[in-house]
């Protein structure tokens, strides 16, 4: 019995920190991310660092409304990559549990589905991951990049090194469709002519690269041609195999993916990418004080996960080779932006929160970050080169981009009227 | 099987209590009852429970083909879906300027510029025009779903493939229609499908009136797809049905076409489960292609054999039980619903051959067995087989 009594210690601490902590207020906050299904990969490292998050929030204290102060109790509920019952969950949290905020979501489907939820019951969604705009609902607020945020200084990027041929490929969903929707309309603006923009996307969990890897050798064949990718999850694989074979490497023909960060090399041969560039607001290598200790507290507290002060037990966090994301910084910030929305107005009312959000700033790991209007984000954004580690090198920094949903805003102005 | 015949008087007051209870009395808990309550049935739930019979409606589908004509289809999910579509497709052209870009197109046709694909209707698909009208649409959901049902199961009967080939055929042909379904350019949203109804004959569809209107009207079709399967199957062909699933051979030496038999269970299934598509859609407030994908399918199968196949009562019951339970645990248990739902999934399969329905008579049998086994040594039959004649008798 002897090597259990430490822990048996432990254990009654941490029951009396629970009870202690039961007498002060608590806020319920819903976490709506899937946890099981085909999203979980993806989903679940959100759901991890939204309960560190709080947990970093409950041990500073909480959160200071009305004179009290508020510990953050999780309600997080799995919705299984399943998009109708991403709807019965959103009603569930903000009917049943009446949270005062919700994080979640990932896919764009995801949140089409909650969104006439929100809008009917007046709650508030944070949406971490990047989309493709055309959508701004009262009651989201987007930390997640626009594609002013992403595609279009990538392209940028590219357009700067000399590139004159642009080969858009895609999964066929909506968040690629507009993205080269949008890019080829911005080429175009920029004197790339059509003939030298190419669009293809194929179906999801598509495995068969051949035929486009070898039209892709050809348009490259001159030189001076970059591929812009959006292609999602597994589908990568094949695809930067494929490449590879080919013979086409980042040096005759750099690939440009939106859609892979650190947390999906967990599940893909970074070996295979090497070279090649991602585009986001954050990446773990970048060197800030603040970015230091949020991925070393985040990796210190995946070795014994608890949030304290709330009475939730933690299970099923798998602490091996964690890292840290542009879509779960852009979560944790959310997180921050809205406590002090909330102690800015005083209060967890819907109404007041989101008056009080814009204009908040929080000075996060990648930079400070601005609360505009149009309940999008001023970030900074930050291009880099794959290593065979899963990592990426920082080449490029745009400072201080204003996220903008609508793309008829950003486009110069004689492009968007067609 | 006589007494299949007719409807029993206890049968009929079960019936009608029912009826009452999903008609009249939750939806009155729901207006008239004050939120603070006990008895008080909230919005919530009663927007749920509206969900879980439409599932109920699908499992019947599914039962009516595995059950009672020894089909397993893996694909019922789709004619769910195409009814669920044919009806969202009026949904869609119901918001009117009300979406992003404030367009009278839907969102989906704005940002995919179907202007420039169909200029002469204003960007309006073709086929998408006759959706305007509520009753086109109404109709759309029986035909479409019969349609497609009859094709396959044209072709597939005729050339007599049956038992599993017939199940990863109905798979296939779902996983198909999925990846159709997926692609933008099929002009039916691709992969976000349709989303954020606004209104339905007028009525706003979030509010709390509509959605009880949408729960009585799924608790009817339930009762009226009950009784008709009920009649259905106490008839003549009922039993030529049964007598399918237990030798098809010398049915078709018998005399019977059974093609046509199985043809005729095979449309009726694909519309039942189309209506249930259809009003599952205004209740959740989307469709898209992963409501046909075969993981869909397989739930619907999975609620026959938890609630009993083969009798009436038990796919509703594990419909209803399945996605009440699945409800709970995706809340209150997040991190480990999938162990919990499997876990019972497994154990339905193995020691419940009868599911549900059929628990009441194994486990008299049960302790009949133990009660002789202690007392003098009768002759002994397997439990499985007794259970299975008790509730064959009903």
């Amino acid at each position: 019995m002897k090597p259990y009594i430490p822990k048996l210690i432990a254990k009654v601490m941490l029951a009396l920190a629970v009870v202690s902590a039961n007498a002060a207020e608590t806020v319920k906050v819903g976490v709506l991310h899937s946890l099981s299904g085909t999203m979980a990969i993806s989903e679940t490292s959100l759901k991890d660092v939204l309960l560190f998050t709080f947990d970093e929030i409950n041990k500073s204290g909480g959160i200071k409304a009305g004179g009290k102060n508020y510990m953050i109790e999780p309600v997080i509920v799995d919705p299984a990559s399943n998009w109708p019952l991403f709807a019965e969950k959103a009603k569930q949290l903000l009917e049943v549990d009446n949270v005062s905020v919700v994080f979640g979501c990932w896919t764009s489907v995801s949140r089409k589905s909650v969104l006439p939820v929100f809008e009917k019951d007046n709650g508030l969604l944070f949406y971490p991951v990047q989309y493709e705009g055309e959508e701004l609902s009262k009651n989201i607020f987007y930390t997640a990049e626009a594609l002013n945020q992403q595609a279009i200084p990538a392209v940028d990027y590219m357009l700067a090194e000399g590139k004159k041929k642009f080969y858009l490929l895609g999964s066929d969903y909506v968040y690629p469709r507009t993205t080269n929707k949008v890019l080829k309309k911005y080429l175009k603006s920029k004197g790339i002519p059509d003939s030298d923009v190419v669009e293809i996307y194929t179906p999801f969990g598509h495995t068969d690269y051949q035929t486009i890897v070898a039209e892709i050798k050809k348009f490259a064949a001159a030189g001076k041609a970059t591929v812009i990718s959006t292609l999602n999850g597994d589908t990568n694989v094949p695809f930067f195999k494929e490449f590879a074979n080919a013979g086409l490497t980042s040096e005759n023909c750099p690939v440009v993916s939106f859609s892979i960060s650190e947390d999906e090399f967990r599940g893909l041969p970074a070996k295979a990418l090497v070279g090649h560039l991602g585009c986001w607001t954050y990446f773990m290598s970048i060197k800030s004080p603040e970015n230091t200790k949020f991925v070393k507290d985040f990796q210190t507290w995946l070795k014994a996960p608890t949030v304290t002060g709330a009475d939730y037990k933690i299970s099923g966090i798998d602490g091996k080779g964690r890292v840290t994301c542009s879509p779960m910084n852009l979560s944790r910030m959310g997180v921050y932006l809205w406590k002090q929305a909330v102690e800015k107005a005083d209060s967890f009312e819907v109404d007041k929160v989101r008056d009080a959000l814009i204009g908040q700033k929080f000075k996060g790991p990648a930079g400070e970050v601005t609360m505009q209007e149009n309940h999008h984000l001023v970030n900074n954004v930050f291009i880099g080169e794959t290593l065979a580690t899963g990592q990426f090198k920082i080449i490029k920094t745009f400072k201080d981009v204003a996220g903008e949903p609508f793309s008829e805003k950003f486009l110069p102005k004689q492009t968007a009227a067609n | 099987m006589l007494s299949n015949k007719s409807i029993s008087k206890r049968e009929l007051l079960l019936l009608v209590i029912a009826a009452l209870i999903g008609i009249v009395v939750l939806p009155c808990l729901n207006a008239f009852v004050p939120p603070a309550s006990f008895f008080h049935v909230s919005n919530f739930s009663i927007n749920i429970y509206g969900k879980y019979l439409c599932y109920a409606v699908l499992a019947i589908g599914v039962n009516l083909l595995w059950g009672y004509t020894g089909l397993l289809s893996l694909g019922q999910a789709l004619f769910f879906s195409l009814g669920g579509y044919a009806l969202g497709m009026h949904l869609m052209l119901m918001i009117g300027k009300l979406g992003q870009y404030k367009s009278d197109l839907p969102d989906f046709m704005v940002f995919l510029e179907f202007i420039k694909r169909f200029p002469e209707t204003g960007g309006l698909p073709p086929h998408w025009i006759p959706f305007r009208s509520f009753w086109f649409a109404a109709a759309m959901v029986v035909v479409v779903p019969a349609v497609v049902s009859f094709v396959f199961g044209w072709l597939a009967f005729r050339s007599r493939i049956k038992g599993v080939y017939f199940s990863i055929l109905s798979q296939a042909l779902t996983y198909a229609a999925t990846l159709m379904f997926f692609r933008n350019d099929f002009t039916f949203g691709g992969n976000n499908g349709l989303t954020d109804f606004k209104f339905i004959l007028g009525h706003e569809i979030n509010s709390a009136a509509t959605k009880r209107g949408l729960f009585i009207a799924s608790a009817v079709l339930l009762l009226a797809v009950y009784v008709v399967c009920r009649w259905l199957t106490s008839t003549k062909f009922g039993l030529i049905q049964r007598a399918i699933r237990d030798s098809e051979n010398r049915v078709l030496f018998s005399g019977y076409a059974t093609a046509n038999f199985k043809l005729f269970v095979f449309v009726l299934s694909g519309i039942i489960c189309g209506l249930g598509g259809a009003l599952f859609v205004p209740q959740v407030g989307i469709i898209n292609p992963s409501e046909m994908a075969p993981d869909k399918s397989l739930e619907a199968v999975v609620w026959c054999a938890v609630g009993g196949r083969g009798n009436l009562l038990g796919p509703i019951l594990g419909a209803v039980g399945c996605n009440a339970l699945k409800s709970y645990a995706t809340h209150s248990f997040a991190e480990q619903w999938p162990y919990i739902l499997g876990g019972l999934f497994i154990f339905a399969t193995l020691f419940m051959p009868k599911g549900l329905i059929g628990l009441p008579a194994q486990l008299m049998e049960i302790k009949r067995k133990f009660t002789r086994k202690n007392g003098d040594a009768a002759p002994q039959t397997a439990p499985a087989d007794v259970a299975f004649e008790s509730a064959t008798k009903e």
